[in-house]
Protein backbone atom coordinates (compact mmCIF):
# COMPACT_ATOMS: atom_id res chain seq x y z
CA UNK A 1 0.00 0.00 0.00
CA UNK A 2 1.27 3.40 -0.95
CA UNK A 3 1.85 6.28 1.84
CA UNK A 4 -0.50 8.01 0.02
CA UNK A 5 -3.43 5.08 0.54
CA UNK A 6 -1.99 4.59 4.49
CA UNK A 7 -2.39 8.42 4.88
CA UNK A 8 -5.30 9.48 4.03
CA UNK A 9 -6.92 5.77 5.24
CA UNK A 10 -5.73 7.07 8.27
CA UNK A 11 -7.64 10.31 8.12
CA UNK A 12 -4.71 12.20 8.24
CA UNK A 13 -4.50 15.71 6.20
CA UNK A 14 -2.35 14.93 3.07
CA UNK A 15 -0.44 17.38 1.25
CA UNK A 16 1.14 16.25 -2.43
CA UNK A 17 3.52 18.24 -4.79
CA UNK A 18 4.18 18.51 -8.00
CA UNK A 19 6.82 18.59 -11.12
CA UNK A 20 7.11 18.48 -14.42
CA UNK A 21 10.13 16.65 -16.57
CA UNK A 22 12.32 18.79 -19.26
CA UNK A 23 11.78 19.75 -22.38
CA UNK A 24 15.50 17.78 -22.98
CA UNK A 25 17.19 15.48 -20.89
CA UNK A 26 18.26 18.15 -18.17
CA UNK A 27 16.34 16.27 -15.48
CA UNK A 28 18.94 16.92 -12.26
CA UNK A 29 17.47 20.54 -11.57
CA UNK A 30 13.70 19.59 -11.40
CA UNK A 31 15.24 16.34 -9.22
CA UNK A 32 17.40 18.27 -6.63
CA UNK A 33 14.66 20.56 -6.34
CA UNK A 34 12.42 18.01 -5.74
CA UNK A 35 14.48 16.08 -3.08
CA UNK A 36 15.86 19.25 -1.12
CA UNK A 37 12.20 20.60 -1.07
CA UNK A 38 9.39 18.20 -1.15
CA UNK A 39 10.75 14.88 0.04
CA UNK A 40 10.54 15.70 3.79
CA UNK A 41 7.54 18.38 3.14
CA UNK A 42 4.86 16.69 0.91
CA UNK A 43 3.99 12.78 1.04
CA UNK A 44 3.78 12.06 -2.59
CA UNK A 45 4.49 14.18 -5.98
CA UNK A 46 3.01 14.00 -9.11
CA UNK A 47 4.92 13.84 -12.40
CA UNK A 48 3.12 15.51 -15.15
CA UNK A 49 2.46 13.61 -18.21
CA UNK A 50 3.05 15.99 -21.12
CA UNK A 51 1.20 18.45 -19.56
CA UNK A 52 -1.26 20.95 -21.90
CA UNK A 53 0.67 18.76 -25.04
CA UNK A 54 3.75 20.76 -24.76
CA UNK A 55 6.34 17.70 -25.84
CA UNK A 56 8.97 16.70 -23.12
CA UNK A 57 10.06 14.04 -21.03
CA UNK A 58 7.72 11.53 -19.75
CA UNK A 59 5.59 10.96 -16.64
CA UNK A 60 6.76 7.31 -15.70
CA UNK A 61 10.86 8.19 -15.74
CA UNK A 62 10.45 10.90 -13.55
CA UNK A 63 8.41 8.93 -11.29
CA UNK A 64 11.25 6.38 -11.27
CA UNK A 65 13.55 8.86 -10.39
CA UNK A 66 11.97 10.41 -7.57
CA UNK A 67 11.52 6.35 -6.30
CA UNK A 68 15.59 6.07 -6.49
CA UNK A 69 15.31 9.30 -4.26
CA UNK A 70 13.42 7.51 -1.61
CA UNK A 71 10.04 10.04 -2.99
CA UNK A 72 6.27 8.31 -3.73
CA UNK A 73 5.73 9.49 -6.82
CA UNK A 74 1.92 9.90 -8.20
CA UNK A 75 2.07 8.42 -11.81
CA UNK A 76 -0.19 11.43 -14.24
CA UNK A 77 -1.62 9.40 -17.75
CA UNK A 78 -3.07 11.68 -20.30
CA UNK A 79 -5.08 9.58 -22.65
CA UNK A 80 -3.99 11.61 -25.35
CA UNK A 81 -1.07 10.12 -26.62
CA UNK A 82 -1.54 6.30 -25.87
CA UNK A 83 -4.46 3.46 -27.26
CA UNK A 84 -5.08 1.01 -24.85
CA UNK A 85 -2.76 -1.26 -25.87
CA UNK A 86 0.44 1.41 -24.39
CA UNK A 87 -1.90 2.72 -21.74
CA UNK A 88 -2.22 -1.09 -20.50
CA UNK A 89 1.11 -1.85 -21.19
CA UNK A 90 2.71 1.20 -19.43
CA UNK A 91 0.81 0.61 -16.22
CA UNK A 92 2.72 -2.70 -15.64
CA UNK A 93 5.66 -0.91 -16.90
CA UNK A 94 4.88 1.21 -13.48
CA UNK A 95 4.09 -1.40 -11.78
CA UNK A 96 7.09 -3.16 -12.25
CA UNK A 97 9.25 0.13 -11.22
CA UNK A 98 7.13 0.41 -7.89
CA UNK A 99 4.78 3.06 -9.04
CA UNK A 100 1.57 2.58 -7.09
CA UNK A 101 -0.44 6.10 -7.57
CA UNK A 102 -2.05 6.70 -10.63
CA UNK A 103 -3.73 9.05 -11.25
CA UNK A 104 -6.04 9.13 -14.70
CA UNK A 105 -6.71 12.07 -16.87
CA UNK A 106 -8.46 12.86 -20.14
CA UNK A 107 -5.55 15.36 -21.08
CA UNK A 108 -5.51 18.82 -22.48
CA UNK A 109 -6.60 18.11 -26.31
CA UNK A 110 -3.09 18.48 -28.80
CA UNK A 111 -4.22 22.42 -29.73
CA UNK A 112 -3.45 23.27 -27.06
CA UNK A 113 0.30 22.45 -26.89
CA UNK A 114 3.57 22.62 -29.45
CA UNK A 115 2.24 19.91 -31.65
CA UNK A 116 -1.03 21.00 -32.85
CA UNK A 117 -0.93 18.76 -36.17
CA UNK A 118 -0.14 15.80 -34.24
CA UNK A 119 -3.34 12.63 -33.69
CA UNK A 120 -5.12 12.91 -30.60
CA UNK A 121 -5.64 9.58 -29.22
CA UNK A 122 -8.41 9.44 -26.71
CA UNK A 123 -9.11 5.57 -27.07
CA UNK A 124 -9.78 5.30 -23.76
CA UNK A 125 -11.19 8.35 -21.84
CA UNK A 126 -10.60 8.88 -18.05
CA UNK A 127 -13.33 6.50 -16.91
CA UNK A 128 -12.50 3.66 -19.57
CA UNK A 129 -8.64 4.22 -17.99
CA UNK A 130 -10.01 3.63 -14.61
CA UNK A 131 -11.68 0.22 -15.30
CA UNK A 132 -8.39 -0.57 -16.93
CA UNK A 133 -6.23 -0.27 -14.03
CA UNK A 134 -9.24 -2.13 -12.61
CA UNK A 135 -9.05 -4.99 -14.71
CA UNK A 136 -5.39 -5.41 -14.29
CA UNK A 137 -5.56 -5.53 -10.97
CA UNK A 138 -8.24 -8.21 -11.07
CA UNK A 139 -5.70 -10.27 -12.82
CA UNK A 140 -7.28 -9.53 -16.80
CA UNK A 141 -7.05 -6.92 -19.40
CA UNK A 142 -9.19 -5.14 -22.16
CA UNK A 143 -8.59 -7.81 -24.70
CA UNK A 144 -9.25 -11.37 -25.24
CA UNK A 145 -8.18 -14.84 -26.05
CA UNK A 146 -7.75 -16.53 -29.47
CA UNK A 147 -10.98 -18.30 -27.77
CA UNK A 148 -12.50 -14.78 -27.26
CA UNK A 149 -12.18 -15.52 -23.34
CA UNK A 150 -10.33 -12.64 -20.92
CA UNK A 151 -6.47 -12.99 -21.09
CA UNK A 152 -4.88 -13.79 -17.73
CA UNK A 153 -2.12 -11.87 -16.68
CA UNK A 154 1.01 -13.52 -15.41
CA UNK A 155 1.22 -11.46 -12.15
CA UNK A 156 -0.99 -8.74 -11.81
CA UNK A 157 -0.52 -5.53 -9.95
CA UNK A 158 -2.17 -3.00 -7.63
CA UNK A 159 -2.66 0.59 -7.77
CA UNK A 160 -4.08 3.59 -5.92
CA UNK A 161 -6.10 5.15 -8.46
CA UNK A 162 -7.20 8.73 -8.75
CA UNK A 163 -9.00 10.81 -10.81
CA UNK A 164 -9.51 14.60 -10.82
CA UNK A 165 -12.21 17.15 -10.92
CA UNK A 166 -12.79 20.72 -11.61
CA UNK A 167 -14.60 21.91 -8.26
CA UNK A 168 -15.67 25.74 -9.61
CA UNK A 169 -16.51 24.72 -13.09
CA UNK A 170 -19.72 26.43 -14.73
CA UNK A 171 -20.98 23.43 -15.55
CA UNK A 172 -20.28 21.84 -12.29
CA UNK A 173 -23.17 19.16 -12.21
CA UNK A 174 -21.89 17.86 -15.41
CA UNK A 175 -18.14 17.51 -13.98
CA UNK A 176 -19.91 15.76 -10.44
CA UNK A 177 -21.93 13.43 -12.80
CA UNK A 178 -18.63 12.02 -14.49
CA UNK A 179 -17.49 12.20 -11.26
CA UNK A 180 -19.48 9.82 -10.15
CA UNK A 181 -18.41 7.53 -13.08
CA UNK A 182 -15.17 7.57 -12.47
CA UNK A 183 -15.74 6.42 -8.87
CA UNK A 184 -18.10 3.78 -10.02
CA UNK A 185 -14.70 2.88 -12.58
CA UNK A 186 -12.74 2.37 -9.77
CA UNK A 187 -11.38 5.86 -8.30
CA UNK A 188 -9.96 5.94 -4.87
CA UNK A 189 -8.59 9.59 -4.46
CA UNK A 190 -9.33 12.83 -6.44
CA UNK A 191 -7.13 15.98 -6.70
CA UNK A 192 -9.04 18.87 -7.94
CA UNK A 193 -8.36 21.33 -10.54
CA UNK A 194 -6.95 24.59 -9.13
CA UNK A 195 -9.41 26.73 -6.41
CA UNK A 196 -9.21 30.07 -5.54
CA UNK A 197 -12.66 30.48 -4.15
CA UNK A 198 -12.97 28.42 -0.72
CA UNK A 199 -17.07 29.12 -0.24
CA UNK A 200 -17.60 27.56 -3.66
CA UNK A 201 -15.54 24.66 -3.06
CA UNK A 202 -17.36 24.13 0.10
CA UNK A 203 -20.37 23.91 -1.82
CA UNK A 204 -18.85 21.74 -3.83
CA UNK A 205 -18.47 19.65 -1.32
CA UNK A 206 -21.79 19.78 -0.22
CA UNK A 207 -22.65 18.49 -3.01
CA UNK A 208 -20.51 15.59 -3.45
CA UNK A 209 -21.30 14.38 0.03
CA UNK A 210 -22.03 11.21 -1.50
CA UNK A 211 -19.25 10.53 -2.89
CA UNK A 212 -16.88 8.60 -0.64
CA UNK A 213 -13.48 9.12 -1.73
CA UNK A 214 -11.21 11.82 -0.25
CA UNK A 215 -10.44 15.17 -2.03
CA UNK A 216 -7.18 17.10 -2.02
CA UNK A 217 -7.96 20.64 -3.22
CA UNK A 218 -5.64 22.27 -5.69
CA UNK A 219 -4.19 24.85 -5.25
CA UNK A 220 -1.45 26.72 -8.19
CA UNK A 221 0.59 29.12 -7.39
CA UNK A 222 0.27 32.68 -8.69
CA UNK A 223 3.63 34.16 -9.92
CA UNK A 224 2.43 37.35 -10.95
CA UNK A 225 -1.05 39.00 -11.46
CA UNK A 226 -1.05 39.07 -15.18
CA UNK A 227 -1.06 35.21 -14.66
CA UNK A 228 -3.81 35.03 -12.88
CA UNK A 229 -5.47 37.50 -15.55
CA UNK A 230 -4.63 34.88 -18.00
CA UNK A 231 -5.48 31.67 -16.16
CA UNK A 232 -8.99 33.69 -15.75
CA UNK A 233 -9.69 34.07 -19.36
CA UNK A 234 -7.81 30.75 -21.12
CA UNK A 235 -7.48 27.88 -18.04
CA UNK A 236 -11.22 26.50 -17.60
CA UNK A 237 -12.95 26.23 -14.53
CA UNK A 238 -9.94 28.38 -12.95
CA UNK A 239 -11.45 31.80 -11.51
CA UNK A 240 -9.31 34.05 -9.30
CA UNK A 241 -10.69 36.66 -7.55
CA UNK A 242 -9.97 40.13 -8.07
CA UNK A 243 -9.26 40.38 -4.67
CA UNK A 244 -6.65 38.09 -5.12
CA UNK A 245 -4.85 39.77 -8.17
CA UNK A 246 -5.20 43.21 -6.56
CA UNK A 247 -2.53 41.14 -3.61
CA UNK A 248 -0.54 40.09 -6.59
CA UNK A 249 -0.13 43.39 -8.45
CA UNK A 250 -0.08 45.70 -5.62
CA UNK A 251 3.20 43.46 -4.41
CA UNK A 252 6.53 44.72 -5.18
CA UNK A 253 8.27 42.82 -7.68
CA UNK A 254 10.72 41.01 -4.78
CA UNK A 255 7.91 40.65 -2.96
CA UNK A 256 5.88 39.06 -4.92
CA UNK A 257 6.89 34.78 -4.23
CA UNK A 258 6.36 35.85 -0.40
CA UNK A 259 2.75 37.46 -1.32
CA UNK A 260 1.96 34.49 -3.27
CA UNK A 261 3.11 31.74 -0.65
CA UNK A 262 0.82 33.49 1.81
CA UNK A 263 -2.22 33.40 -0.52
CA UNK A 264 -1.68 29.83 -0.94
CA UNK A 265 -1.49 29.33 2.67
CA UNK A 266 -4.79 31.26 3.41
CA UNK A 267 -6.44 29.09 0.90
CA UNK A 268 -5.23 25.44 1.91
CA UNK A 269 -5.57 27.13 5.88
CA UNK A 270 -9.81 27.88 4.78
CA UNK A 271 -10.53 24.67 2.90
CA UNK A 272 -8.72 22.60 4.88
CA UNK A 273 -11.42 21.71 7.22
CA UNK A 274 -13.67 20.72 4.29
CA UNK A 275 -11.51 18.68 2.38
CA UNK A 276 -8.89 15.45 3.29
CA UNK A 277 -5.74 16.91 1.56
CA UNK A 278 -4.03 20.05 -0.42
CA UNK A 279 -2.53 19.47 -4.38
CA UNK A 280 0.07 21.68 -4.12
CA UNK A 281 0.84 22.82 -7.71
CA UNK A 282 4.42 25.24 -7.68
CA UNK A 283 5.34 25.40 -11.13
CA UNK A 284 8.72 25.11 -10.77
CA UNK A 285 8.70 27.50 -7.07
CA UNK A 286 9.02 24.22 -5.30
CA UNK A 287 11.52 25.52 -2.50
CA UNK A 288 7.97 27.41 -1.78
CA UNK A 289 6.43 24.43 -0.71
CA UNK A 290 7.50 24.47 3.03
CA UNK A 291 6.78 27.80 3.33
CA UNK A 292 3.06 27.39 2.35
CA UNK A 293 2.76 24.39 4.11
CA UNK A 294 3.98 26.46 7.59
CA UNK A 295 1.68 29.10 6.03
CA UNK A 296 -1.12 27.10 6.17
CA UNK A 297 -0.76 25.92 9.72
CA UNK A 298 -0.09 22.51 8.99
CA UNK A 299 3.76 22.48 9.88
CA UNK B 1 -25.24 6.95 -48.65
CA UNK B 2 -24.99 6.24 -45.05
CA UNK B 3 -25.68 2.58 -44.68
CA UNK B 4 -26.96 0.89 -41.93
CA UNK B 5 -27.43 -2.38 -39.64
CA UNK B 6 -30.11 -3.83 -37.26
CA UNK B 7 -29.49 -3.48 -33.72
CA UNK B 8 -30.12 -7.06 -32.16
CA UNK B 9 -33.91 -6.65 -30.42
CA UNK B 10 -32.45 -6.88 -26.95
CA UNK B 11 -30.06 -3.96 -27.13
CA UNK B 12 -33.36 -2.02 -28.39
CA UNK B 13 -35.61 -3.30 -25.84
CA UNK B 14 -32.89 -2.61 -23.05
CA UNK B 15 -32.43 1.10 -24.52
CA UNK B 16 -36.07 1.18 -24.21
CA UNK B 17 -36.20 -0.09 -20.57
CA UNK B 18 -39.23 2.22 -18.66
CA UNK B 19 -40.34 3.65 -21.39
CA UNK B 20 -44.53 2.50 -21.61
CA UNK B 21 -45.41 4.55 -24.91
CA UNK B 22 -42.72 4.62 -27.87
CA UNK B 23 -43.71 6.37 -31.43
CA UNK B 24 -41.51 4.64 -34.39
CA UNK B 25 -39.93 5.97 -37.08
CA UNK B 26 -38.52 5.03 -40.06
CA UNK B 27 -36.55 6.76 -43.19
CA UNK B 28 -37.19 5.42 -46.21
CA UNK B 29 -33.80 6.69 -47.66
CA UNK B 30 -30.66 4.86 -47.08
CA UNK B 31 -32.18 1.96 -45.11
CA UNK B 32 -34.40 1.13 -48.17
CA UNK B 33 -31.17 0.31 -50.17
CA UNK B 34 -29.65 -0.99 -47.45
CA UNK B 35 -32.97 -3.32 -46.32
CA UNK B 36 -32.81 -2.66 -43.45
CA UNK B 37 -35.93 -0.37 -42.70
CA UNK B 38 -39.37 0.07 -44.90
CA UNK B 39 -42.24 -0.79 -43.74
CA UNK B 40 -41.24 -4.59 -42.72
CA UNK B 41 -38.46 -3.23 -40.69
CA UNK B 42 -41.82 -1.39 -39.38
CA UNK B 43 -44.16 -4.06 -39.11
CA UNK B 44 -41.46 -6.12 -36.78
CA UNK B 45 -40.99 -2.77 -34.54
CA UNK B 46 -44.28 -2.57 -33.70
CA UNK B 47 -44.55 -6.50 -33.14
CA UNK B 48 -41.11 -6.31 -30.79
CA UNK B 49 -42.40 -3.20 -29.16
CA UNK B 50 -46.13 -4.26 -28.49
CA UNK B 51 -44.33 -7.83 -27.00
CA UNK B 52 -42.44 -6.10 -25.05
CA UNK B 53 -45.66 -4.36 -23.10
CA UNK B 54 -45.27 -1.07 -24.54
CA UNK B 55 -48.02 1.28 -26.42
CA UNK B 56 -46.99 2.28 -29.61
CA UNK B 57 -48.80 5.70 -30.21
CA UNK B 58 -48.07 5.30 -33.74
CA UNK B 59 -45.80 5.37 -36.44
CA UNK B 60 -44.36 6.96 -39.78
CA UNK B 61 -42.25 6.63 -42.78
CA UNK B 62 -40.46 9.24 -44.09
CA UNK B 63 -38.35 9.66 -46.99
CA UNK B 64 -34.81 11.23 -45.88
CA UNK B 65 -35.13 11.57 -41.94
CA UNK B 66 -31.88 14.00 -42.16
CA UNK B 67 -33.45 16.41 -44.05
CA UNK B 68 -35.27 18.02 -40.84
CA UNK B 69 -37.78 20.36 -42.97
CA UNK B 70 -39.44 17.15 -44.21
CA UNK B 71 -38.87 15.82 -40.86
CA UNK B 72 -41.03 18.77 -39.31
CA UNK B 73 -43.46 18.65 -41.89
CA UNK B 74 -44.63 14.93 -42.09
CA UNK B 75 -44.51 15.08 -37.86
CA UNK B 76 -46.13 18.15 -37.69
CA UNK B 77 -49.29 16.31 -38.72
CA UNK B 78 -49.35 13.88 -35.99
CA UNK B 79 -48.28 15.48 -33.34
CA UNK B 80 -50.70 14.23 -30.46
CA UNK B 81 -48.94 10.80 -31.29
CA UNK B 82 -45.49 11.99 -30.69
CA UNK B 83 -46.55 14.11 -27.85
CA UNK B 84 -48.18 10.77 -26.13
CA UNK B 85 -44.86 8.80 -26.42
CA UNK B 86 -42.06 8.96 -23.87
CA UNK B 87 -39.49 7.99 -26.89
CA UNK B 88 -39.22 7.92 -30.54
CA UNK B 89 -37.11 4.56 -32.06
CA UNK B 90 -35.77 5.55 -34.85
CA UNK B 91 -34.87 3.73 -37.84
CA UNK B 92 -32.19 5.51 -39.61
CA UNK B 93 -28.58 6.13 -39.49
CA UNK B 94 -26.87 8.31 -37.12
CA UNK B 95 -27.62 11.80 -38.75
CA UNK B 96 -31.59 11.26 -38.77
CA UNK B 97 -31.56 9.89 -35.08
CA UNK B 98 -29.46 13.29 -33.98
CA UNK B 99 -32.38 15.58 -36.73
CA UNK B 100 -35.38 13.78 -34.97
CA UNK B 101 -34.01 14.40 -31.36
CA UNK B 102 -33.20 18.29 -32.64
CA UNK B 103 -36.78 18.71 -34.04
CA UNK B 104 -38.45 16.80 -31.08
CA UNK B 105 -38.50 17.26 -27.69
CA UNK B 106 -38.54 13.40 -27.10
CA UNK B 107 -35.46 11.09 -26.40
CA UNK B 108 -34.76 9.28 -29.54
CA UNK B 109 -33.54 5.95 -29.82
CA UNK B 110 -31.41 4.70 -32.44
CA UNK B 111 -32.43 0.78 -33.89
CA UNK B 112 -29.74 0.75 -36.30
CA UNK B 113 -25.63 1.01 -36.12
CA UNK B 114 -24.57 3.24 -39.06
CA UNK B 115 -21.61 1.04 -40.48
CA UNK B 116 -18.60 2.49 -41.64
CA UNK B 117 -17.98 3.54 -45.82
CA UNK B 118 -14.33 5.32 -44.74
CA UNK B 119 -15.64 8.76 -43.69
CA UNK B 120 -18.19 9.03 -46.79
CA UNK B 121 -21.31 11.18 -45.90
CA UNK B 122 -23.64 11.34 -48.30
CA UNK B 123 -25.95 14.26 -47.52
CA UNK B 124 -25.28 16.69 -45.06
CA UNK B 125 -28.13 19.20 -44.55
CA UNK B 126 -27.08 20.49 -41.13
CA UNK B 127 -25.37 20.02 -38.17
CA UNK B 128 -25.88 16.71 -37.35
CA UNK B 129 -22.87 14.58 -38.09
CA UNK B 130 -22.71 10.51 -38.44
CA UNK B 131 -18.92 9.50 -37.92
CA UNK B 132 -20.53 5.77 -38.64
CA UNK B 133 -18.54 4.58 -36.01
CA UNK B 134 -20.70 1.46 -36.41
CA UNK B 135 -21.76 1.58 -32.40
CA UNK B 136 -24.42 3.79 -32.14
CA UNK B 137 -24.73 5.67 -28.72
CA UNK B 138 -27.58 8.14 -28.85
CA UNK B 139 -29.98 6.33 -26.79
CA UNK B 140 -27.69 7.68 -23.95
CA UNK B 141 -26.67 10.73 -24.98
CA UNK B 142 -30.57 12.32 -25.56
CA UNK B 143 -29.89 11.68 -29.46
CA UNK B 144 -26.23 13.98 -29.61
CA UNK B 145 -23.39 12.35 -30.94
CA UNK B 146 -20.54 12.66 -28.19
CA UNK B 147 -18.28 10.97 -30.91
CA UNK B 148 -18.68 13.68 -33.84
CA UNK B 149 -19.86 17.02 -31.16
CA UNK B 150 -16.99 16.39 -28.88
CA UNK B 151 -13.40 17.22 -29.67
CA UNK B 152 -12.03 14.46 -28.31
CA UNK B 153 -14.57 11.61 -28.90
CA UNK B 154 -15.05 11.09 -25.68
CA UNK B 155 -17.62 8.38 -25.01
CA UNK B 156 -18.40 8.83 -20.86
CA UNK B 157 -19.13 12.47 -20.72
CA UNK B 158 -17.63 15.46 -20.07
CA UNK B 159 -13.54 16.47 -19.58
CA UNK B 160 -12.51 19.30 -17.54
CA UNK B 161 -11.76 21.71 -20.65
CA UNK B 162 -15.33 23.26 -20.73
CA UNK B 163 -15.24 27.22 -20.66
CA UNK B 164 -16.65 29.72 -18.57
CA UNK B 165 -18.85 30.28 -21.63
CA UNK B 166 -19.62 26.59 -22.57
CA UNK B 167 -17.12 26.34 -24.85
CA UNK B 168 -14.43 23.54 -25.58
CA UNK B 169 -10.94 23.84 -25.09
CA UNK B 170 -10.11 23.14 -28.70
CA UNK B 171 -12.03 26.43 -30.45
CA UNK B 172 -13.98 29.27 -28.63
CA UNK B 173 -16.68 28.69 -31.35
CA UNK B 174 -17.23 25.28 -30.74
CA UNK B 175 -19.73 23.85 -27.94
CA UNK B 176 -18.72 21.35 -25.79
CA UNK B 177 -20.85 18.17 -27.00
CA UNK B 178 -20.95 16.95 -23.60
CA UNK B 179 -22.42 20.44 -21.99
CA UNK B 180 -24.72 19.92 -25.08
CA UNK B 181 -25.49 16.13 -23.79
CA UNK B 182 -26.17 17.01 -20.25
CA UNK B 183 -28.48 20.00 -21.06
CA UNK B 184 -30.14 18.06 -23.66
CA UNK B 185 -30.66 15.04 -20.89
CA UNK B 186 -31.74 16.96 -17.84
CA UNK B 187 -34.44 18.78 -20.40
CA UNK B 188 -35.51 15.18 -21.27
CA UNK B 189 -35.40 14.24 -17.86
CA UNK B 190 -32.69 11.71 -18.79
CA UNK B 191 -29.92 12.58 -16.37
CA UNK B 192 -29.08 9.00 -15.01
CA UNK B 193 -28.60 7.92 -18.76
CA UNK B 194 -25.23 10.06 -18.27
CA UNK B 195 -23.91 7.59 -15.71
CA UNK B 196 -24.33 4.49 -18.31
CA UNK B 197 -21.17 2.93 -18.90
CA UNK B 198 -19.79 3.16 -22.18
CA UNK B 199 -17.14 0.25 -23.34
CA UNK B 200 -13.95 1.78 -25.25
CA UNK B 201 -15.06 1.80 -28.88
CA UNK B 202 -14.12 -1.56 -30.77
CA UNK B 203 -12.21 0.83 -33.96
CA UNK B 204 -12.37 -2.53 -36.11
CA UNK B 205 -15.97 -1.18 -36.91
CA UNK B 206 -14.08 2.38 -38.56
CA UNK B 207 -12.38 -0.08 -41.48
CA UNK B 208 -14.26 -0.71 -44.83
CA UNK B 209 -14.77 -3.90 -46.49
CA UNK B 210 -13.79 -4.19 -49.49
CA UNK B 211 -17.43 -5.70 -50.59
CA UNK B 212 -19.12 -2.22 -49.13
CA UNK B 213 -15.98 0.02 -50.70
CA UNK B 214 -17.62 -0.90 -54.46
CA UNK B 215 -21.73 -0.49 -53.20
CA UNK B 216 -23.52 2.22 -53.50
CA UNK B 217 -27.13 0.73 -53.53
CA UNK B 218 -26.99 -2.63 -51.93
CA UNK B 219 -30.54 -4.13 -52.06
CA UNK B 220 -30.24 -3.24 -56.21
CA UNK B 221 -26.71 -4.89 -56.54
CA UNK B 222 -28.00 -7.96 -54.58
CA UNK B 223 -30.90 -8.27 -56.38
CA UNK B 224 -29.17 -8.13 -59.85
CA UNK B 225 -26.39 -10.47 -58.25
CA UNK B 226 -29.16 -13.23 -57.56
CA UNK B 227 -30.90 -12.82 -60.84
CA UNK B 228 -27.61 -12.99 -62.55
CA UNK B 229 -27.19 -16.53 -61.01
CA UNK B 230 -30.26 -17.90 -61.60
CA UNK B 231 -30.06 -17.24 -65.68
CA UNK B 232 -26.49 -18.58 -65.20
CA UNK B 233 -28.13 -21.89 -63.79
CA UNK B 234 -28.69 -24.93 -66.00
CA UNK B 235 -32.35 -25.54 -67.05
CA UNK B 236 -33.07 -29.15 -67.25
CA UNK B 237 -33.78 -30.67 -70.07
Amino acid sequence: MSKLQEKLATGQFVVTGEIGPPKGINIEPVMHEAEEYLKDSVTAVNVTDIQTAVMRAGSMVGCKLLIDRGIEPVFQMVCRDRNRLALQSDLLSAALLGIENVLALTGDHVVMGDHQDAMAVYDLDSVGLLKAMSTLEAGSDLGVDMKGNPNELDGAPTFFKGCCVTPCAPNVNAQIAKLEKKVAAGAQFVQTQAVYEPAEFEEFMNKISHIDVPILVGIVMLKTAGMAKYMNRGVPGVSVPDAIIQRMSDAAKEDRQKVSIEICGELVASMKDCCQGAHLMTLGWDHCVPDIIAAAGLA
Amino acid sequence: MNPTERKPNDEIVESMKGVEKAFILGCQGCPIGCETGGQPWLDEMTQLLEGAGKQVTGSALIDMICNKAIVGIKLGRIVDQIAEAQAILVGSCGVGVQAVGNMVGRRPIPAMNTISMSDHQGLWPSEERCAQCGQCVLAQTGGLCPVTLCAKSLINGICGGTGDDGSCEVSSDRRCGWLMIYERLEALGRLDDYNTFNEPRDYRKRAITDANRHTMRWALEVAKQEEQDEAEQPTAN
